[in-house]
């Protein structure tokens, strides 16, 4: 049976799409909430802070922000080779390392948290 | 020798402008750019989140430009257009049998919408909108 390194790349991309679809949206409105000058209650300080504080919300946030970083990272791959950017292995590397990077950066501040 | 050698005429960095389906098709493709951004937002608001009180109310002021605003206008437009153009997908990507009939695509498809909806008042709520 031929062996295919897809599905690694596929798994998480398919993941992600579904993450952003579901979440992304209402998270912008929040964030644009803000943008506006109307911050809402629960992304002051305390509450952010304790909800990123706690195991739960350290995973939720993780998973939403990891798996949104590679999903966007396949895409972005997808449209610059849409857009007649052909290299694609250099395109491909440099967009999952930055995923990767974003992903490690992450983790590393909710471990702060 | 070829009297006929094959010329593909598929210029790639503009075939999108062919057929109003591949410009639907790339009108997708570019949401990703601003969803990329907007991850790229998240990461630097957790790390401003992580240096501590004074950080974060400066993150959050910062969203406060005209640059945010209109970046902001942008990313709603892109991930609701991803969010919409993904759950009408659904129905192909995951059709469901049951017996000798398929469920109709638009209970589907349906389905997710109802779904995203009450996900995007729970974390409204959640987060103190109302």
């Amino acid at each position: 049976m031929a062996k295919s390194h897809k599905p690694v790349v596929w798994f998480p991309f398919a993941a992600g799409g579904t993450v952003i679809a579901f979440f992304l949206p209402v998270i912008v409105v929040l964030t644009f909430m803000a943008a506006l000058g109307h911050v809402p209650a629960g992304l002051g300080y305390e509450r952010m802070h304790a909800f990123a504080g706690s195991g739960l919300g350290k995973l939720i946030i993780f998973g939403v922000v990891a798996l949104s970083l590679w999903s966007s990272a396949h895409r972005l791959r997808c449209t610059c080779y849409d857009f007649g950017l052909r290299a694609d292995t250099l395109v491909a590397t440099v967009l999952y390392i930055g995923a990767i990077a974003g992903s490690i950066l992450s983790a590393v501040y909710l471990m702060k948290i | 020798m070829s009297r006929k050698p094959l010329v593909r005429e598929c210029p790639p960095t503009t075939w999108y402008f062919r057929q109003p389906r591949y410009l639907r098709y790339m009108s997708r493709e570019i949401t990703s750019v601003f969803v990329g951004a907007y991850c790229v937002l998240l990461v630097v608001g957790l790390q401003r989140l992580a240096a501590g009180p004074a950080a974060w109310e400066a993150f959050l002021l910062g969203l406060r430009s005209a640059d945010s605003i209109v970046f902001h206008l942008l990313a709603l437009a892109a991930t609701f257009y991803h969010a919409a153009t993904w759950f009408n997908a659904t129905q192909k990507a995951m059709p469901i049998q049951v017996g000798e009939d398929f469920v109709p695509g638009n209970i589907i498809s349906g389905a997710h919408y109802v779904a995203w909806a009450v996900l995007s008042v729970v974390v409204l709520f959640l987060a103190g909108v109302f």
